[in-house]
């Protein structure tokens, strides 16, 4: 743990006027008596914790999800997730961590391995028995939506396979994919790298690490640690040399923008470089159309669009460029979610413990999907877990908006989730 | 009229005179305490809580500093559950300069404080927020005490020996006999503060240790003593910027020691001599003070969320002694009246602090066994109170309790952690008599909100549990429950449960809600008032919305109710005014 120090998080607790705010708009404290709210594990039991303790006092703060609504909402600026995140590795520092929490911080690691072999992988973790036992000896929920490894390759494999065709710009971006583009979604990448392209950019996409966000949030922060470090010395040159780097997973560009270099005490030259070269996908488009750059050669999409920004979007404290920009494709209705969670949180609702409580917190949006009535084909969230969790609970197919987009500009077609060969 | 017998009587219900109560009662003694409102209503509930080394005095009060370590020794084996081992730093900044630091050292070692000069890196490691000019630090074994609780368990340890404890009793005035130059003390005349009844006390010795009251005692009996109330201010800050003692490695002076303590952290403290120890006005200045002096340890101290600010005096004593109260020693005086005086049957027991009070009561009653004629050794070095087996105080024990026991829902002061049931075997346990006893009980409105989103909750909890129960008994309330149940448990700790089956004595005196509403949130008022800035003001202003918009408690009936609690606020608050009327802005 790193030593507090003014400008640390843990000080934020002095702003907490106790106002209960932050309680009232958990989803997850709405859903469960396991999570004693925001407030509680927070700033308030913030103020019994010495990191020199010989144990931790806390059990409670492990079903904070990390959504991160209690920030958004607290009236005076605690830093209430961060506080949560902190506490949590203090457990972990102090008990340890069950072997199901080190992999699923291993998003990387985990992507590598599946990709070898992919159909004997996705075998291997989807079928019933396997699930069962995974329920049973790593306490992975049985039913919860775990992704499924590329059989086509890598995001990487394809971008190896095209390099040829890839644009060359003096127009240049740089593509943060994270994991689950690479190994498990490759299609967001290729949707992305068409849609940058389309708009005259060069995309530069440079070996990169994960983004250390599934470690953090299972407490786990010296491996979080060098990841993050891995990251800064791959791409604070690029930040440097005055590249955007935006990323298509809200969640790894929050990461890379606030989450690791506020928690891990990250302040230097290098960290600072990358967290203000980081741009979510959107959030970098829309300043494209606001300079007048944006191409608008769009098609009619006739689609109904249930939309839900996830809870990391929201807090980028970006407003929700995708609906901005998705707003611009002619015949597509969006229908915007206010739904607070999607309950997935990452990995939270990958464990035995917490999967009833994710799909309890998820109803609300999951009900609002259905609200949209049977013309609906798809939704939409930028999160890949959120997707995932909200194709599990609604029976419905979800994309990316990039992928709305990518097929707005008739580059992809989104049924097959492939790019659209001229 | 009541009357009562008994060997020994105590006047005081602090630390000292509740450890005389626990000595004489060791020894064999009957005793009776009285003490004219709660348990560490006075200094000892309103000291910034530390065990001292010995270190503070080292070199302008070697006498005094060797009492400390010696008890510092004893009280960690008596006391331990009430004590957290923080350790301490005497530590030397740019502006405290020449040999001071090495005449420390050097004092340290000729009385046996364990002193260690410790790499700066180590310190810094240790203690993050530091003033990073600081270039020397010594480490000693300082710590913290709960000053509430171990007057409490001496109490419980107390009653278990037999004595009987009545508080909200107030003494009248001594009772003597005799003429001139063969006088003696034969007891006193007490008043309950609540119901005005009087008592006779017989005692065939009285000792008074009543603090800074100690001149008004004895005055009763035409016996001078000039106590010296020496004022000192500390201020506390929300949460705790340090986990260890920190001191100033130079002579003592105001604002130089900063104690990390339960939640909060507490600057101290200044040293003002007083003309009544009643009359405590907080000037402008004196937080002023504290608060430079604080960004001398803790850079950026000053602009820290600051919670609250409070007074207490010391009793000091020095015998012909008319200077300044900072300067006066901070040993112990027992004053022998049948030496000094002339009068038999009577001791003062003054001056000292908190870490010496168990000295301080083995002394007195040396001499009182003198005096009567009997040889019985003090046991209490010896005698573990209950609770002990516990271990030292960690700041995570009432969060970790909680989440254990998943309590959570239980809360009703959120910010110290204090569950229902405490509140309610606080209230079974000790004669409550307004909110500010179950603070000092079980902390109850000392966190950060200052009562706002308890108090209510308290009053109501309060006069829920009053329907149905019959008037206080008094005697029921003094006798010591049969079994060695450590009683006191449920101050500190989250899970303790007597449950239904647990000794039930209902010795509640008032049954206004509103009055306890009004009192407590007053008294939490007067506190605030002198650092009413920042976050602290924005806080208040959330509990005023709560309690004058949502509650209009400003204006509930009846108004014109009082209580020992109001007199406290309403005498004692902000600097020149005297008194405020009810119905003022919370």
């Amino acid at each position: 743990m790193a030593p507090i120090s003014w400008h640390s998080v843990d000080l934020s607790l002095d702003e907490c006027i106790k106002c209960n705010i932050c309680t009232s708009y958990c989803p997850v404290s709405a859903v469960t008596d396991l999570f004693p709210g925001p407030k509680y594990v927070g700033p308030q039991a913030q103020r019994f914790r010495d990191p020199d303790q010989a144990t931790s006092p806390d059990h409670s703060v492990d079903y904070c999800s990390g959504c991160r609504v209690c920030n958004e909402v607290c009236p005076t600026g605690v830093k209430i997730a961060e506080l949560n995140a902190r506490a949590r590795a203090e457990i972990v520092a102090d008990k340890g961590l069950p072997l199901r929490n080190r992999l699923l911080g291993r998003n990387e690691l985990l992507g590598k391995l599946g990709s070898f072999a992919p159909p004997l992988a996705n075998f291997g973790l989807h079928n019933p028995l396997s699930r069962f036992l995974a329920e049973k000896v790593m306490r992975i929920a049985r039913e919860a939506p775990l992704p499924t490894w590329s059989t086509t390759g890598t995001f990487r494999d394809w971008l190896k396979r095209t390099a040829k065709e890839r644009r060359k710009s003096d127009k240049k971006v740089v593509y943060y994919h994270g994991c689950a583009t690479m190994y498990y979604e490759p299609f967001i990448g290729k949707a992305a790298v068409a849609v940058m392209e389309h708009n005259g950019f060069e995309v530069i996409v440079p070996e990169q690490n994960c983004c250390g966000l599934p470690l953090l949030s299972n407490g786990e922060f010296g491996a979080a640690r060098n990841y993050h470090r891995g990251n800064v010395g791959k791409l604070a040159g690029f930040a440097r040399a005055g590249l955007p780097i935006v990323g298509t997973s809200t969640s790894c560009t929050l990461t890379l923008k606030e989450e690791a270099p506020e928690l891990l005490d990250m302040d230097d030259e290098s960290s600072v470089q990358l967290k203000m070269a980081t741009w979510d996908i959107f959030e970098w488009l829309r300043e494209l159309h606001e300079a007048g750059d944006l191409r608008t050669d769009f098609r009619t999409v006739d689609l109904k669009l249930p939309y839900h920004a996830p809870c990391q979007m929201r807090a980028h404290r970006i407003g929700k460029p995708a609906l901005e920009i998705m707003a611009l494709i002619p015949g597509l209705e969006i229908a915007e979610s206010h739904a607070r969670c999607c309950g997935i949180a990452g990995t939270y609702g990958y464990k035995v413990e917490k999967y009833q409580i994710a799909m309890d917190v998820g109803a609300e949006l999951f009900d609002f999907v259905a609200a949209q009535g049977d013309g609906v084909t798809y939704s939409a969230c930028d999160s890949e877990t959120c997707r995932w969790q909200l194709e599990h609970g609604t029976d419905l197919p979800s994309r990316h908006p990039i992928e709305i987009l990518a097929a707005a500009y008739g580059l992809y077609d989104l049924d097959r989730r492939d790019l659209i060969l001229a | 009229m009541n009357k009562i017998s008994t060997d020994i009587l105590v006047i005081g219900g602090g630390s000292t005179g509740t450890g005389v109560a626990w000595d004489a009662a060791l020894r064999g003694f009957r005793v009776v305490l009285v003490e004219k409102r709660d348990l560490t209503h006075g200094t000892t509930g309103r000291y910034h809580g530390l065990l001292h080394s010995g270190g503070r005095y080292v070199v302008k009060d070697p006498q005094s500093a060797i009492e400390c370590i010696e008890e510092n020794r004893i009280l960690r084996r008596t006391h331990t559950h009430c004590i957290e081992d923080t350790s301490g730093f005497f530590v030397v900044t740019p502006e405290d300069e020449g040999d001071y630091p090495d005449r420390f050292r050097a004092a340290c070692a000729k009385t046996g404080i364990p002193c260690e000069e410790i790499p700066l890196k180590e310190a810094f490691r240790r203690e993050p927020l530091l003033n990073p000019r600081i270039n020397r630090v010594f480490e000693v074994p300082d710590g913290s005490a709960d000053s509430f609780l171990a007057t409490h368990a001496t109490v419980q340890a107390a009653r278990q020996a037999g004595a009987q404890i009545l508080i909200y009793h107030e003494v009248v005035g001594l009772l003597t006999e005799g003429g001139e130059g063969d006088r003696r003390v034969t007891g006193a005349r007490v008043r309950d503060a609540v119901s005005g009844e009087e008592t006779v006390i017989e005692a065939a010795m009285t000792i008074n240790a009543s603090g800074a009251w100690a001149g008004q005692i004895a005055a009763t009996a035409g016996i001078p003593v000039r106590v010296i109330p020496g004022k000192g201010v500390m201020v506390a800050v929300n949460h705790r910027l340090v986990n260890t003692v920190i001191n100033r490695c130079k002579m003592p002076a105001d604002g130089d020691i900063l104690v990390p303590v339960h939640t909060v952290a507490i600057i101290g403290t200044t040293d003002e001599r007083v003309t009544d120890p009643e009359l405590l006005p907080i000037e402008p200045w004196e937080v002023q003070l504290m608060l430079d002096e604080g960004d001398k340890l803790v850079p950026g101290m000053s602009k820290a969320r600051i919670l609250r600010a409070w007074a207490g005096v010391r009793p000091l004593y020095q015998e012909g002694y008319a200077g300044d109260s900072r300067d006066a020693t901070r040993a112990l005086a027992l004053l022998d009246h049948q030496q000094r005086d002339g009068v038999s049957g009577f001791l003062t027991i003054t001056g000292g602090k908190w870490t010496t009070f168990r000295l301080m009561a083995q002394t007195t009653m040396d001499k009182a066994c003198a005096q009567l004629g009997v040889e019985r050794a003090c046991r209490t070095a010896d005698t573990p109170v209950p609770g002990t087996e516990q271990g030292y105080y960690w700041l995570g024990h009432r969060l970790h309790e909680v989440e254990e026991h998943h309590l959570q829902g239980d809360l009703v002061c959120e910010c110290e952690l204090v569950t229902r049931a405490m509140i309610e075997q606080a209230a079974q346990n000790n004669p409550t008599v307004t909110l500010d006893d179950l603070r000092r009980d079980v902390r109850l409105g000392m966190g950060p909100c200052q009562g706002g989103f308890c108090t209510f909750r308290a009053a109501g909890i309060l006069a829920e549990g009053g329907e149905g129960r019959g008037a206080r008994d008094e005697e029921e309330a003094a006798v010591p429950s049969a079994t060695s149940e450590w009683e006191v448990a449920y101050m500190q700790s989250p899970k303790h449960n007597i449950g239904a089956n647990g000794a039930r004595r209902s010795n509640r005196r008032f049954d206004n809600p509103n009055l306890l509403l009004r009192d407590f949130l007053q008294e939490r008022w007067r506190g605030l008032t002198p650092v009413l800035w920042g976050r602290q003001l924005k806080q208040e202003r959330l509990d005023e919305l709560i309690y004058l918009s949502v509650m209009n408690v400003d204006h509930l009936p009846p108004d014109d109710d009082t209580s020992p609690l109001t007199e406290f606020w309403q005498f004692d608050t902000t600097p020149g005014a005297t008194a405020h009327k009810e119905g003022d802005e919370l």
